[in-house]
């Protein structure tokens, strides 16, 4: 609470007692008003202060202005009629404490987001040439130097580890909870938690172009690129109140003429009195806040998940997404080249991979360096001699006196050895192995399916997207396998990289409606014209790739497809909340606007449809940030 | 130029009025106010000085909303 809120405070507490005693006064004429003047004024003097200037600078529809109206009105009416003036301060009254709930739970809800996304350390210690560490500004922190990082603390710029070792909690960057081990030599990133060991780091980036700070302008500037929504109520605001205004003048006194003129009795008190029910319902203050404030919200929780959605509207975009295209390697696949199978004829599996891997020894090609990743002993006694690489097919080596070849079908042709194919149609590339003369089996290398993948693309399924989409350089059988294995609707294959973006505006001419979204998810390289292309551009594990996350709309800090669905549920429950505010925020104001021109409303409906309606939609703005992420399956 | 401010403000209507106010400044090719934020984006048109825009931007708010501030 700051110093304004708790005078505020103060200023309701007081003059709301005050009212409640004075029920129990028996003053009558004018004593009775100068005393029910002492609380009004206490609790609205500002307001008048603010409809006085707000004639002065000639603004007709200042909330302040319509407000001082209202109630100077209601007084009037009361000091005709029956010196009731409770009913015009209360209006006073709870106008102030809406005000005063709007702030404290704008101000709470902007100091809870901001916690959960400050990332960015106030401090850094820097080792000066005695030993001794220093505090400075992290801004003043020039590229190269050498800053401590103690247990507990935040790194706070962008560096490579040169001294000790420790585990690293990423959740504020990756949303990911097990934390990650890091020891010399090792690139580490700003907003990271230092969880163990004492880090010395050598700076690799200014404190403005580290990561950290780089992810707080991302999430600042997100709430200025307005969502169509937040369009909508601005342009509504500003016709809804002078829209209000007009019909408070007729109802004050064209409804009084019209009845002198068809001669029944004016009833002019009556008429004002509906009228100033008009004008107190007249701020369309509920309706805007609740809008940015749900966003703000949502795109706060979804950070927290390890999702930056860069603007209010990719993340309604993100809700109406009905098709998902996705690169596949490096976001359904890892794009790395494993060992998925080892097919022997007539030796041992581990001997057929030994022998292999032997081969491979001195190469650097992937498939070579997968071979010798899934042997664990390579680095062998065994002799390996006079290596000959076959380029486009193979190498042939001498290993423990043993002829092997190892390649594809071209390289046993010209071992002159009779290869046969896999039986059980693999997905991905065969190496043959010939040792001696003799072919001993084909080992079978593919890029793996990630873990999540195929609950990603279920979730999404659950989440309203209709179809999902994967573009690869494949040729159409492994391709369409992949598709088929993981659950792709479709599939398009043979693609060049530069085909890319050609293919994914032939699936956007697809949509048969303009307001369905086309998402497209890329690991960031080399796909960033079609990351631009895309109504959504999601960038995976764009954790220190700035080209990536220039490029897209929607970054996940690490390479994990569950994040999608996640971000989508977000984005949905986000959506679903600020239309039911809109819808309800609207619907009370008219109805209580229509009861009230017939006379059905006081103005304690008129505070309600103000001030309850407010604080209703505030809270539930709030309920955006309890969206929990989708937890993955065991797999 | 782009240049980006802290505001206060209390109201979020307030914050719509004072972008209005801000973009109908003279100097000022586009504003963008960020009410959770509380930050006003401002794009200055081509050879407008900043510092003397944001006075009259300042100037223009205080008379939409009284209660506002701009940290130029």
């Amino acid at each position: 609470m700051n110093a304004k809120q708790k005078k505020n405070l103060i200023r309701i507490a007081v003059s709301g007692a005050m009212m409640l005693a004075l029920e129990f006064v028996p003053v009558e004429g004018l004593a009775r008003f100068v005393l029910y003047m002492i609380p009004y004024l206490i609790i609205g003097y500002d307001i008048l202060i603010k409809a006085f200037q707000g004639i002065k600078n000639r603004q007709a529809f200042d909330e302040s202005l319509l407000m001082a109206i209202a109630t100077i009105g209601a007084i009037s009416l009361a000091l005709y009629d029956n010196g009731d003036y409770t009913e015009a301060i209360a209006v006073m009254w709870f106008y102030q404490i809406g005000e005063w709930f709007q702030s404290y739970a704008v101000g709470k809800s902007r100091n809870d987001i901001s916690a959960l996304m400050d990332i960015v350390p106030d401090t850094a210690n820097v080792e000066g040439e005695d030993g001794q560490l220093e505090e400075v500004d992290p801004d003043d922190v020039e590229v190269g130097s050498v800053i401590v990082v103690r247990p507990g603390e935040r790194v706070p710029i962008d560096g490579v580890v040169i001294d000790g070792t420790s585990s690293l909690d990423t959740s504020a960057l990756t949303g990911e909870a097990v934390p990650r081990t890091i020891k010399k030599g090792e690139d580490v990133a700003s907003g990271c938690i230092n969880l163990s060991g004492v880090l010395k780091i050598r700076t690799t980036k200014e404190f403005g172009e580290s990561t950290a700070s780089k992810i707080m302008e991302l999430i600042e500037d997100a709430g200025s690129r307005k969502a169509k929504t937040e369009k909508f109520i601005t342009r509504f605001a500003r016709v809804y109140t002078p829209i209000v205004t007009g019909l408070a003048v007729l109802l004050a006194f064209v409804m009084p003429l019209y009845h002198i003129a068809t001669g029944a009795p004016a009833e002019w008190s009556t008429w004002i009195y509906r009228a100033l029910i008009f004008l107190i319902m007249s701020c369309p203050c509920a309706l805007v806040v609740s809008v940015p404030l749900s966003f703000f919200a949502g795109i706060g929780t979804a950070s927290r998940e390890g999702v930056l959605v860069k603007g209010a509207s990719y993340l309604e975009a993100l809700a109406s997404t009905k098709t998902v295209v996705f690169d596949k390697t490096g976001t359904l696949t890892k794009g790395v080249f494993d060992v998925t199978g080892i097919h022997a004829d007539d030796i041992d599996k581990d001997m057929l991979l030994h022998m292999a891997a032997h081969v491979e020894r001195h190469s650097s090609h992937p498939i070579a360096v997968s071979l010798r990743n899934a042997f664990a002993h390579e680095a062998d006694s065994c002799s390996v001699e006079d290596v000959e690489e076959f380029a486009g097919q193979g190498v042939r080596a001498k290993v423990n006196g043993k002829v092997v070849y190892a390649g594809n079908e071209k390289m046993m042709a010209t071992a002159g050895v009779e290869t046969h194919g896999c039986e059980n149609e693999p997905v991905g590339a065969l190496i043959h192995v010939a040792i001696d003369g003799k072919y001993a089996g084909h080992i079978i290398i593919s890029d793996v399916v990630k873990d999540h993948s195929v609950q990603a693309l279920k979730e999404l399924k659950k989440a309203g997207v209709r179809q999902n989409v994967m573009l690869t350089g494949d040729v159409k059988e492994v391709g369409e396998r992949v598709a088929k294995d993981i659950g792709i609707d479709r599939v398009c294959t043979d693609l060049l990289p530069q085909d890319k973006v050609a293919k994914f505006e032939e699936i956007l001419k697809e949509r048969k409606d303009e307001n369905e979204m086309t998402a497209f998810v890329g690991d960031g390289i080399n796909d960033a014209p079609v990351l631009r292309r895309a109504d959504i551009g999601i960038a995976m594990g764009a954790m220190g790739s700035d080209a990536a996350i220039e490029a897209a709309d929607v970054v996940l800090m690490d390479d994990d497809p569950l994040k999608i669905p996640t971000a989508m549920r977000i984005a949905r429950k986000c959506m679903a909340i600020v239309r039911e505010n809109i819808w309800f925020a609207i619907g009370i104001k008219v109805v209580c606007l229509i009861l009230g021109a017939v006379g059905m409303a006081n103005m304690w409906f008129a505070i309600f449809a103000d001030v309850g309606v407010t604080v209703l939609a505030v809270l539930n703005a709030f309920r955006c940030m309890f969206v929990k992420g989708i937890k993955p399956e065991n797999v | 130029m782009k240049k980006s401010y802290k505001i206060e403000v209390d109201c979020a209507n307030c914050a719509n009025l004072m972008e209005d106010a801000a973009k109908k400044t003279e100097g000022v090719a586009d504003a963008v106010v960020n009410f959770m934020a509380l930050k006003m984006k401002v794009e200055f048109e081509e050879g407008a000085d900043p510092k003397q825009v944001m006075e009259n931007v300042r100037a223009n708010c205080k008379k939409v909303e009284e209660d506002c501030e701009v940290f130029i």
